[in-house]
């Protein structure tokens, strides 16, 4: 091979620089990756449980049978099927039907928002520790492992009972304490991204910092955090029932998922499983739903997965 | 004589260390002219990365300081640079193909946007110009299929298309010289010789200058005009190829011609005996440079006392032919003495 042949460059610039355009923008990145989360069909089922529950949650006042709060004493702890309750009524004689409605309100949030509002305080964290390394990136690391330190319901509760109870304060709680969770695993894969040659490359082609972090190592880091984030959804409804346990959380008489839970744990040995176990399993399925599309999300993020 | 493209001047880069400063180049000359293609060649950790990356001032996170020297670039000092101004040289001016085809691109995006990124950040192109450059880059490397490859994921290229894009890559903004550090390392044989070729022809076509870092003499030998022997963290040989691959004058040179495997075996005495590969013995030592004297002279089959004690001499041979050497320092005085008892 060893003639010299760069005559194609003559290909007339105009033309190929349509096709090419008309290729590049075939399918945006966005479109390709609806794709093939749309090809996952256990994300697909999981998308549509918990956009069923949430419009359930947004509605409750006009789905609702009874009043979530006001119970009927002389019907108490009957069981799954009776007549104008169907799935039976709490300790206190309240609708379970019509707490589960209501229960969303909270629990969905809880489970939701400390997540995205940890997120990006996580990514900020364990990207420059992660780039930057060296006495910067140490410190702050070190500080997250005293964070680490602490029993995760521990933290909880020392960061609510200063705030004071409530759901707003609870979710700051929850979020604060997962900081250091999430930014450990974005840490650990800006650590190994960054070792890759492409991020070598990107500098010796002239990219700033700012631009390697942005455009460089974002994409690639953020499938896990989006993975470990979901993961965490499940866990923030059972924690935030524990902690309204505790009693620095949700406010007992308010029907969250987790509280009713426990409400029913003095009546489960007694022949009541109901009362636990209904919540319990919309919890699990709530979690599961979670965790199915942090899945999906990760392999629509994966370039190896998006076929165009 | 005009002036070089590149020229490299007493080069110091250290590495702080806990067994001290380590010295990965020191003292390493050279110069490139325009469309001149430069082979440096050395085992691993002889410094000729470290070379190649002190160019670029690319060794900002690893504990390195270039201590010493000039890089003259169009005949401006590269290391009196802003960072900023580094910037716009980096890809720009000099790029840099790495040896690892295999993580060298970004795994989350396209081939076409990779190359539009770099033509837009350097030259400020509008998108629609920059997708027609970043075509014409896919061209000049010849991958079947441009226009296909463009919306192509890393991971969907074979090895040697990968390199191709990569080498597009750093073509793309049209540099006067290409640096490229072990480009075919990680590549199979067949696609190794497909990727010299190709920067063989990009310097004929393009007038690209490249320093071509490898520790393949094969290499070397095929692609290169001049070739820098280097030895932990100096330059012990320098030369044209044909020069110093015919007649080697560094006893670590010629023990790395001796090491370069061929398929003939040579007829010794009766039959065709398998031929055992040559090794130079002992490793290549940490450039810490404890104490005067050559490097090499632990494992140097020419050894003498003057080796271990005092720096060796740079020693002429031929039309630009130098070697670091006290034995041939000897050789030569031994001859010059001969030819003037002649002429006498």
């Amino acid at each position: 091979m060893t003639t010299t042949t760069l005559g194609h460059k003559a290909v007339s610039p105009v033309a190929a620089g349509d096709t090419v355009a008309a290729h590049i923008k075939s399918r945006s990145r966005p479109a390709l990756m609806w794709r093939a989360l749309r090809r996952d069909k256990a994300a697909v089922v999981s998308i549509g449980i918990l956009v069923f529950l949430t419009l359930v949650a947004v509605f409750a006042p006009l789905l609702a049978p009874y009043d979530p709060l006001d119970g009927d004493a002389s019907q108490r702890l009957e069981g799954i099927g009776t007549p104008g309750h169907l799935l039976g009524l709490d300790g206190q004689g309240r609708d379970i039907l019509s707490r589960l409605i209501y229960g969303g309100r909270y629990s969905l949030t809880v489970a939701v928002l400390p997540v995205l509002a940890a997120a990006p305080i996580a990514l900020l964290i364990g990207m420059f520790a992660g780039y930057f390394g060296g006495r910067s990136g140490n410190a702050v690391m070190r500080v997250l492992d005293v964070l680490f330190a602490f029993p995760v319901v521990l933290l909880a509760i020392a960061i609510a009972a200063v705030l004071g109870p409530g759901l707003s304060n609870v979710m700051l709680a929850i979020g604060i304490t997962m900081v250091p969770y999430m930014a450990r695993v974005v840490y650990t894969a800006t650590v190994q991204e960054s070792a890759k040659e492409y991020v070598e490359a990107a500098r010796a082609a002239g990219a700033t910092q700012a631009q390697i972090l942005r455009q460089q190592l974002m994409p690639n880091v953020l499938s896990p955090l989006v993975v470990y984030g979901t993961s965490l959804c499940g866990l923030m409804i059972v924690l935030a029932a524990g902690l309204s346990f505790l009693g620095v959380g949700v406010t007992p008489p308010a029907p969250d998922w987790g509280v009713m839970t426990s409400d029913g744990r003095s009546v489960l040995l007694e022949g009541y499983g109901h009362v636990a176990t209904i919540p319990g399993l919309v919890i699990l399925v709530a979690a599961l739903a979670f965790n199915l599309i942090g899945d999906g999300i990760r392999d629509a993020l994966d370039p190896h997965k998006q076929t165009s | 004589m005009t002036e070089p493209l590149l020229r490299v001047e007493n080069l110091q880069t250290h590495f702080a260390s806990e067994l001290g400063t380590i010295k990965a180049v020191d003292g390493v000359s050279f110069d490139i002219p325009r469309g001149g293609i430069l082979g440096m060649v050395g085992e691993s950790g002889s410094g000729k990365s470290v070379t190649g990356l002190s160019i670029l001032r690319l060794l900002g996170s690893r504990n390195a300081t270039i201590a010493g020297g000039r890089i003259m670039f169009r005949g401006e000092d590269l290391l009196t640079k802003s960072e900023a101004e580094m910037r716009a040289i980096r890809g720009g001016s000099i790029s840099m193909v790495f040896q690892n085809a295999m993580t060298s691109l970004d795994p989350f995006f396209r081939v076409g946007e990779q190359l539009v990124e770099v033509l837009r950040l350097h030259q400020g192109l509008s998108k629609k110009e920059a997708r027609e450059k970043a075509l014409n880059a896919l061209e000049l490397v010849r991958i079947p299929d441009p226009v296909a490859k463009l919306k192509s994921y890393p991971h969907q290229l074979s090895g040697g298309q990968r390199q191709r894009v990569v080498v597009a890559l750093a073509l793309a903004c049209e540099p006067d010289l290409l640096i490229a550090d072990e480009p075919t390392t990680a590549l199979d044989a067949t696609v190794q010789k497909q990727i010299i070729e190709l920067l063989q022809e990009i310097n004929q076509e393009l007038g690209t200058a490249i320093l071509m870092v490898t520790h393949d003499m094969g290499v070397v030998a095929h692609m290169c005009r001049t070739v820098a022997v280097m030895y932990a963290g100096r330059i012990v040989e320098h030369g044209d190829v044909a020069d110093v691959l015919r007649t080697p004058q560094h006893p670590y040179t010629r023990g790395l011609m001796a090491s370069v495997p061929r398929l003939r075996t040579e007829a010794v005495g009766e039959g065709h005996v398998r031929q055992r590969l040559y090794q130079i013995g002992g490793s290549a030592p940490l450039p810490l440079r404890l104490t005067d004297g050559c490097a090499f002279a632990p494992r140097c089959p020419e050894v003498g006392p003057e080796c271990w004690e005092v720096d060796p001499p740079t020693v002429a041979s031929g039309a630009g032919q130098e070697a670091v050497c006290h034995r041939r320092a000897e050789e030569k005085a031994a001859l010059t003495e001969v030819v003037q008892h002649v002429g006498a």
